[in-house]
């Protein structure tokens, strides 16, 4: 089994009932593995599920754990590693807020255009931007700009083509 | 919310209260006993058990001791144990036997009272965050917040604690929701949505795995308490299995029992205290087929020395518990029963083509080991040797229809070594959690469901001490349980390992002033005996068997006996030290090998 760390991006559907989310941090805390991004959020009302993405990083051996260990919570119902499980798009949103005089923020606003980021405040002495993109776009625009404060949702994603993610029956 | 809840045909009309809803569930979920302590929080529950005569309500000493009953209970019937405990102290008294549990996959439902709904994180009297607070020592726990989820959430416990990987389940019942008006559900109108274990082996690994077994030289079964939860089936399927195939087998501490002890194919207990043959066929073997066993650092001592030259087949419900510690080479994730049964009907389509004489050297080596005689002692003097005194209590019972349950330490471990289980179930230890005062009330569930049997506690004078208030329990139900103390005025092995690894220096391990037992016993309303000279010991035995009612022995043994064979923390399998003429070795040890327990 390969030694090396590997960044693994993780979706697990889950019912949305209170205590999921802390059983889902208790596992990665509780056993000292890493969590690199986590968002959660309900994405089929009907069935009252929710969907979180997880990036870890660890041995092949390590993430086999946190997937069969995701797998056993009981209210877990899939856990799809999308690194292994084929091509996936990866999406991070993150707002950006940058202070200066005139001149600071015109040169914010140029590396914002080109970098395809979107004004989204704007103040005398500051720019607030919404930035989409991958995390590594995101890395880039935020070292660019040099901002301030910065607030990032974390990793979304989902597989390509016509692979789904659903429960099993419910 | 389920299909299920939806389903209007579902409902009984006739209302009930919450704590009559409890009730109701528990009883259809077959449950005749459950263990607890009242409080504050859980009396309408009380109240409810008081007016019904279907559920027996045994009144422990304390909510640890409930838990470790109830884990007596489930172990030595195959069901599901019930504790029923308050808020606050009395949830937060449940996590080491929760704990226990969780590590020992037993199948326990744990019922703790919680304050009313509204005053839920005010800080309220014998307030505590139980669902918080046992969600790591729990398979899984709910807080019910709404009387018509009660039915349900019961109903799923009970699933969730004895399918799959067994374990147990808190139900935290806020006190306005046991007395409020709630609708019943069958146990049959709930299925969970989420929670279905895979019951059914995989036939191309099963293939796979008899391939590997049917073409190995120095094969050995390495089997564990995951076999004895799969139940009597299970066992009696690795039995014919194992026969059929004339290979060796061994036993983990929880697996003592899967496999009748005395037959000659055992080669007993492996690990850190196991046998000289079961370690070496371990660290030997060619083809490793282990069955409802995790590779505990127990069992395998070095990691990167286990078993170096092996193919190793895994089965185990858990898929968590594979690669976890050690990779496999053929993994098969199923319940025993199917998964053993399989591979006995797959071996036996290809047996004629196997030949028995390939592994005539394999066990030519083994005997070779066994001669060592690697659990020797030597009984010179009258002193009584602690591994005598269980010699001598498994001469006396070996005819009767026994049960033995332990307590942590040396004691464990020489029962483990010389007292033989013919039968799964019959044995009952901490083994993962290596709880000291686990043994006592655990004996005491054992006795409540098995009125008749003889029930053995083998105990050590630091572990009985931790849950002695139990005896109370013991004289209030007029159970039998036989207790042994071997007492060395020690915490043995911690005493054992401070001789070995921190220079004789014995830091808090000598157990100045220890009661008199023979009158605690009596204070209790118990009978109290002493041995202190062999000659004693089989009066004393004889007389404790004949003794109606608790009897607690103090058989004081030779203090500085240590257990033997041992693989220190940090070596491998054939770095096992046999007696005490190798005990100069110990300073060798490596400071990696220190930090390991």
């Amino acid at each position: 089994m390969a030694e090396e760390e590997r960044r693994h991006t993780i979706v697990v559907l889950v019912d949305n009932e209170p205590g999921v989310l802390a059983r889902v941090i208790g596992l990665f805390s509780g056993r000292g593995y890493n969590i690199e991004s986590l968002t959660v959020a309900q994405v089929d009302k009907v069935r009252g599920q929710s969907r979180i993405n997880i990036v870890t990083t660890g041995t092949e051996l390590v993430i086999e754990q946190i997937k069969a260990l995701l797998g056993k919570l009981v209210p877990v119902h899939r856990v799809q590693d999308l690194t292994i499980e084929g091509p996936h798009v990866e999406r991070e949103l993150a707002l950006v807020k940058v202070l200066g005089d005139r001149e600071q923020l015109v040169r914010a606003l140029r590396i914002a255009d080109f970098m395809h980021a979107r004004l989204v405040d704007s103040s005398p002495e500051s720019f607030v931007f919404e930035m989409t993109g991958t995390s590594d776009e995101l890395d880039a625009f935020i070292s660019l700009v040099e901002p301030v404060e910065v607030s990032r949702a974390g990793v979304v994603a989902i597989g390509r083509g016509r692979t789904v993610l659903a429960s099993n029956g419910a | 919310m389920t299909a299920a809840t939806l389903a209007p045909a579902a409902v009984d009309t006739q209302s009930m209260t919450g704590s009559q809803v409890v009730l109701r569930a528990l009883v259809e979920q077959g449950v005749d006993t459950i263990f607890g302590y009242p409080g504050g929080a859980v009396l309408p529950l009380y109240d409810a058990i008081f007016q019904q005569d279907k559920i027996r309500h045994v009144l422990v000493r304390h909510e640890q001791a409930a838990v470790h009953a109830a884990e007596g209970y489930a172990r030595s019937t195959g069901k599901v144990g019930v504790v029923l405990v308050t808020s606050g102290p009395g949830a937060t008294n449940t996590v080491t036997g929760l704990t226990d549990a969780l590590m020992d996959s037993v199948p326990i439902v744990c019922l703790t009272g919680q304050v009313p709904t509204h005053m839920i994180g005010n800080d309220a009297f014998q307030e505590a965050d139980t669902v918080g607070i046992t969600r790591p020592c729990t398979k899984h726990n709910y807080l019910v917040k709404r009387p018509e989820d009660l039915a349900r959430v019961m109903h799923e416990a009970f699933h969730v604690a004895r399918s799959g990987r067994p374990g147990p389940v808190v139900i935290d019942l806020p006190k306005n929701i046991q007395m409020g008006k709630a609708l019943y559900q069958g146990k049959d109108e709930v299925r969970h949505r989420s929670y279905h274990p895979r019951r059914e082996p995989d036939a191309e690994r099963i293939e796979q795995a008899i391939e590997m077994i049917a073409r190995a030289e120095r094969p050995v079964f390495y089997v564990g308490g995951g076999l004895v939860n799969a139940g009597h089936e299970a066992c009696a399927l690795l039995t014919e299995l194992v026969r059929e195939t004339g290979y060796p087998i061994t036993q983990t501490l929880m697996g003592l029992g899967a496999y009748p002890g005395s037959d000659p194919q055992s080669l007993g207990m492996l690990g850190m205290h196991g046998t000289l043959e079961a370690n070496l066929a371990m660290y030997h073997c060619d083809v490793m087929v282990c069955i409802g066993a995790r590779f505990d650092d127990r069992v395998t001592g070095r990691l990167d020395g286990f078993s170096p030259g092996s193919k190793k087949i895994h089965i185990d419900i858990d898929p968590s518990s594979i690669n976890k510690n050690i990779a496999v080479d053929v993994s098969v994730v199923a319940d025993a029963v199917e998964a053993v049964g399989a591979l006995l009907a797959a071996w036996r389509r290809r047996s004629n083509s196997v030949s028995r004489d390939k592994v005539a050297p394999w066990w030519a080596q083994i005997e070779e080991w066994r001669k060592k005689d690697s659990l020797r002692f030597r009984q010179d003097g009258a002193g009584i040797k602690p591994q005598t005194a269980i010699r001598r209590l498994y001469e006396a019972t070996r005819e009767s229809d026994v049960y033995v349950t332990t307590d942590v330490g040396q004691h464990q471990m020489w029962a483990a070594q010389h007292f033989t289980f013919e039968k799964p179930m019959r044995w009952l230890t901490s083994g993962g959690l290596g709880t000291m005062g686990y043994g006592f009330p655990a004996a005491l569930g054992v006795q409540m469901a098995h009125p008749e049997a003889t029930v053995l506690c083998i105990s050590g004078d630091a572990s009985w001490v931790m849950n002695m208030q139990e005896m109370s329990t013991a004289i209030q139900y007029r159970l039998p349980v036989k207790t042994f103390i071997l007492n060395n005025s020690y915490m043995g092995m911690v005493r054992q390992w401070q001789d070995f690894f921190h220079g004789q220096r014995h830091a808090s391990s000598y157990m100045e002033s220890l009661p008199d037992f023979v009158k605690l016993a009596e204070a209790f309303g118990a009978t109290g005996l002493r041995a202190t000279t062999v000659e004693e010991l089989d009066q004393v035995i004889a007389k404790a068997l004949a003794t109606e009612g608790p009897v607690l022995v103090d058989v004081v043994v030779d203090r500085e006996e240590n257990v033997y064979p041992m693989i220190p923390g940090g070596a491998a399998h054939n770095e096992i030290k046999l007696s005490p003429e190798d005990e100069g070795q110990h300073e060798a040890i490596s400071e990696e090998g220190m930090v390991l327990v």
